[in-house]
This record gives structure tokens, sequence and C-alpha cells, in this order.
């Protein structure tokens, strides 16, 4: 398993537009991606889940990895969360 | 003629015929008969295809029409239908025995409900997107497609709400005004209106069981005021309205870009005053020079927890950079009993003016005040950043506050973390620090008068208190004599003084302060254009006026 952690930049937190890119990025992987935050975990390609996690700026986020591409999915999560979120 | 009220988005005074956009009313009682299951399940997958289908297409088109930006709405939707959770409600509905609309009906209202009772109020708006998308559902499973329309002439958009598929289809050259019952500054028409510029109302008690379409109209989104059928007098008042706003704005206009210097030569800085980092951009729209007070409290107020330095940090330097290296003078927090920061746990007080606040908490809850000048240290980095501290009544409070930022520079600087060095000011506000203002001087880079609660102490006047507000002046005798007494102490000690309250923008006196001595003036990003022209105006010889007197 692999874990990311993040900090969340962005000011509206996981709102429409990126919960769609993240939909969108995790299906591109067979692994099993989750986020987690200090209450919530949700399933990575549920898109009203991810934007029902509340998220705010300033909070952390764990998103995990599990499966076969795992290594590669958390490099590419990685580099999207930094960038965007 | 017909008038009516709503919430104003988006100011002006738009005119023309109504474009009323209808919802279909879909059939989604249970049938007597029990509906077959897997039938209803056929029905639903079909529809989801078809709705799938359409909003592909539909994607494509606000994408090569409108852009990337409002497509994604139309994706986000698309994302939602396909949502397993989604799909799950439908199909446990379908299971139980309702038929294909019911099902879908109600798993959109679940998720709608959802999003509704979340806490910000971006995510409640949030409601309006699956419902929407469940909307296209129900109209597919009831034979049709969702509603199409075309504005055919240049018209004001009437609606119940208007959906954000709908949003994206609206022809924007033809869209004068928006005016919908429901919605809020959230949703897609507010957000649309802001980005066209167009007069727009909503929770608006539009008249009931009467055709609107084709009617005359008139939306006067700066008061919130529209008339359906207005008669000559009004068409005629609003028209002049028209005229004047836009004149105002015309002989304004011509002054953006150009310097805030007087008559007779002297350079004086126009900067605004913002509440959150959203407002950044209004200044910047207005031609602002700079920040001249940042209200910090917007981080602290509203929520359950305090920000952290990772979330200031981030604020303070968006607007640093959004203002490319003009000067923004952060305000640390000016947090009381009065204002709403549960959290911290403040006693209710008799008298909050004259209670905990400002620097006073700062000082004493010094974890939460290195941790605010943390992350303005490490945002100065980025701009031309400088730090006012409130409510100051003593020397000593200012040594402090300086030590204080002293050992956080210390501290970022063995830490090896980025930091940039910030100007120091205070606030001048009370009696007592314009009293000792000569000597509070030679401690600080600056000063900021904050002439409203400077004149509700020296007056002892509370504003907000209806007996006495005739009583606030901010141009008392008493009151300008002690800002010249300010003026004059800056000046002695050869630094800087600036003037963030209500007065600064009231341009009968801005001669009058400049005169003083004061070189910076912040106000409310509306006035700064207005106050450049009153600034250009100004002269700070008095001869050359004809010897006029103060």
């Amino acid at each position: 398993m692999k874990t990311v952690l993040h900090i969340i930049q962005d000011k509206l937190g996981i709102h429409a537009r990126p919960a769609g890119q993240i939909v969108k990025l995790a299906s591109q992987y067979s692994s099993d991606i989750k986020f987690t935050t200090a209450s919530k975990t949700v399933d990575a390609r549920r898109i009203m889940a991810l934007m029902g996690l509340g998220v705010h700026q300033g909070d952390q986020l764990k998103v995990t990895f599990e499966g076969t591409d795992e290594a590669a999915a958390a490099a590419a999560f990685s580099a999207y969360l930094k960038e965007s979120l | 003629m017909i008038t009516g009220k709503g919430l104003p988005v988006f100011s002006g005074i738009a005119e023309g015929k109504i474009f009323y956009l209808r919802k279909h009313a879909f059939k989604t009682e249970q049938n007597l008969s029990l509906p077959d299951m897997e039938s209803e399940k056929a029905r639903f997958s079909a529809a989801r295809k078809a709705a799938d289908e359409q909003l592909s297409a539909l994607f494509e088109k606000v994408r090569s029409e409108v852009g990337e930006q409002e497509a994604m709405i139309i994706d986000v939707q698309r994302m939602m239908l396909d949502d397993p959770d989604f799909n799950d409600a439908v199909i446990s509905r379908l299971e139980a025995g309702s038929s294909a609309e019911q099902a879908v009906d109600r798993a959109g209202q679940q998720f709608a409900e959802f999003f509704g009772n979340m806490e910000d109020a971006y995510m409640q708006a949030r409601s309006a997107d699956i419902l929407d998308a469940a909307n296209r559902l129900l109209h597919i499973l009831n034979g049709g497609t969702a509603a199409d329309f075309q504005l055919t002439e240049p018209c004001i958009v009437a609606a119940d709400d208007i959906t954000p598929s709908e949003t994206v289809q609206l022809d924007k050259s033809r869209v004068l005004g928006i005016v919908t019952r429901l919605g809020s500054s959230h949703s897609h028409a507010a957000i649309l209106a802001r980005t066209l510029g167009i007069p727009t109302l909503v929770q608006a008690k539009l008249p009931d069981g009467q055709p609107l379409d084709g009617r005359m109209m008139i939306v006067d989104g700066c008061d919130g005021q529209f008339y359906i059928d207005p008669d000559e007098q009004t068409f005629d008042r609003m028209r002049q309205k028209k005229l004047d706003a836009a004149g105002r704005r015309y002989g304004l206009e011509e002054l953006r870009g150009m310097e805030s210097v007087t008559a007779d030569g002297k350079k004086i800085e126009l900067y605004a005053n913002i509440g959150s980092v959203d407002d950044v951009q209004i200044a910047l729209a207005n031609d602002a020079e700079g920040i001249g007070l940042f209200r910090s409290e917007f981080l602290f107020l509203g929520r359950t927890a305090c920000p952290s330095e990772e979330e200031q940090f981030a604020a303070y330097r968006e607007v640093l950079e959004a203002m490319g290296g003009r000067r923004v003078i952060i305000r640390t927090m000016d947090i009381g009993a009065d204002k709403k920061a549960d959290y911290l746990g403040f006693a209710p007080e008799e008298n909050p003016a004259l209670g905990f606040r400002g620097v006073r908490v700062s000082l004493d809850y010094t974890g939460l005040f290195k941790t605010q000048l943390r992350a303005i240290c490490r945002a100065a980095a980025f701009g031309t950043a400088a730090v006012m501290f409130p409510m100051i009544i003593s020397v000593d409070e200012v040594r402090r506050c300086r030590e204080m930022l002293r050992q956080v520079l210390h501290e970022l600087a063995e830490q090896g973390v980025l930091a940039g060095n910030v100007e120091v000011g205070i606030m001048i506000e009370t009696p007592a620090a314009v009293m000792l203002s000569e000597e509070l001087a030679y401690e600080v880079d600056f000063f900021s008068v904050g002439t409203n609660d400077l004149t509700q102490y020296t007056l002892a006047a509370d504003r907000q208190n209806p007996k006495v507000e005739k009583l606030y002046d901010a141009a008392h005798p008493a009151v300008l004599k002690m800002l010249s007494l300010v003026a004059q102490s800056a000046r002695g000690a050869g630094i800087w003084a600036g003037i963030c309250g209500e007065l600064a923008a009231d341009t009968r006196f801005t001669e009058t302060l400049l005169r003083m001595g004061y070189t910076e003036l912040s106000v409310s990003p509306a006035y700064l254009l207005e106050l450049r022209k009153t600034v250009r105006e100004s002269t700070m010889d008095l001869i050359s006026k004809g010897g006029e007197t103060e």
C-alpha cells in the first residue's frame, strides 16, 4: 500500500472541478484509491462522496493506494494534488 | 405596473422584454399497477445511456462555444449520473418496487439534500447540479428531451431558477438581465451574472399565476427593485438613473492608470481596504495602488477552530502576489467578544468596544499571535508586506509586539524557512495613542488612523446606538484636531501616516487631510477613482487657492 499526505491549499477545498479531475485520474488506474480526512474515508471514483467530504483549505488529506499499479497511481496523485489542490 | 424586490447580485440597470424559462412538471407519482422491476431497470439504464450521450454532446458544444470552465459544469453532471452511490440509490428503489421516474426523482432529491445540508454555501449550491442531472433523466423517461431554448432577441431572463445546464446554453450576447425566484449568490446564474456583468436579482418575489413572457421589465440591480410593465414615469426615472451612473463611471474611467498627485505635484498613495482574499480582485479592478487595510479577521470568524499557519500563509501570499509588489498592510486579528470566534471561548462582555479585543487578545494568546506573525513573515517573501497592530494604547504594547515579531523572524531564519521583512505600523484609534503619538512615532515605520473607532472613543458616542448616533461625527473639530496632532507627530519622527477609516473616503475633507500631512488614504475599492479625482484637484499650498484657511 502507498500513502500520500496533502494539505489542501485550494480555497474551496474539493469543489466540483477538482472532484471531477480526481475521478478521472482515479479511473486511469486499477488500484483501490481512497481519500481520508479526520472524520471520513471515501472511494476516489465517487464524485459526490468526494465533494461530500467537505474539506476546507488547510485540512489534511490522506490518500491511500492499493493494487498492482499503486506506485504509479501514488506518483500521479502526488503530482496532481501539489499542482492543483 | 407591478413592482417587487429581490436580492441583487450584480448592480446596474437593464430594461427589456421578459423571456420566461418554463419548467415541465413530471409525472412521478406511483401508478396503481405495480411496475415491473426488470423493465423499469431497463428503462433506467436506457435513460442513463441517453443522458450520457446528451451530456457528452452538450459538453463538446459548450467547450467550443463558451469555454472550458463552463463545460466542466456539464462534465461534473455526467460524472454525477455515473456515480456508483447515485446508481445504488436508484437501483435499490427500483428493487423496492418504484417506477424509474420515482426512483430517479427520489434519489436526486436525496443527494440534493445531502449537499443542501453541507456546511458551506458553495457546496449547498451544488444541489442544483444533481437536481439538474436527475431532471435530464426524468425528461428522457418522459419521452422528451431536456428543454431546448433559443433567445431570438435581447431579453431579461426570468425563471424559478436557472439550472447549470441552462445557464451554459444561454446565448450570452442576448441576456440583458436575470431575475430568479430562487437561487443564491453562489448559484450558477449569479456566477454567470458577475462574469457577464449584467444586472441580476435572485430570490425575487416575481408575481405568481400570470404569464410573464414578452412583458416589459426593468431590473434595478443597484437597489434590488424590479418593475413589470413600468409606467412612463418609472421608465424616465430609471433611464435617468442609468445615464447618471454611466456618466459618473465614464468620467471616472479616464482616471484609471493616472497617478494620484495633487494639482501642485504631491504624490499620494490611494489604497484599498479589503476583508477577504477575493476582495483583492475588486481592489485591482478599481486601480488600487496598494492594500491599506487587510482585515485578517475573516480567517478567524465563522468557523470551529483557529486557522492553521499554512492556511493563513496561503491567504496572505495570494493577496501579496496578486498585488504584484505593491504594498499590502495586514492588520493582525481584531477579534473580541462581539465578533464570533466561539472556539476561543471569550465570555460575553458588557461593553465589547472597551473590552478584550485587538492587540489585547494577541498579547494574551501568544500562540495564536505567533502563528499569525509567522504566516505574515513567510508570505512577505512574495511581495511588499507590512503588518499593523490594532487598539494600541501604550509604547509598551508596541514594544511587546515588535519583540514577538523579532522572535518569529529569528526562529524562521534558524529553521531555514523562507521569510521576508515587513514594515511595522500601528493603528491609531484610541485617544491614548493620539496623545502618545509623538513617542509612538519613534517605535514604528508608519501610522494608520482608524477614524471610525477614534471618533466613537473621542466623542464617547456609540454609532450603533440610535439615540446618540447623531453625535457621531468623524469631522467633529475634536477629531480633526486629533488627526492634525497625529500627522504632526509622524512628521516629527520622519515616518509616514495614512488614514483607513471612513473619513478617508469623504471627499469633502480630502484636501484638509492632505494638508495635515497624510500621504496615504485607504478606502473601500468603489471610492478609489472618485478619490483620485479629488486628490488631483487638491492643492497642498494654501496660497494658490486664494488664501483659504484651515
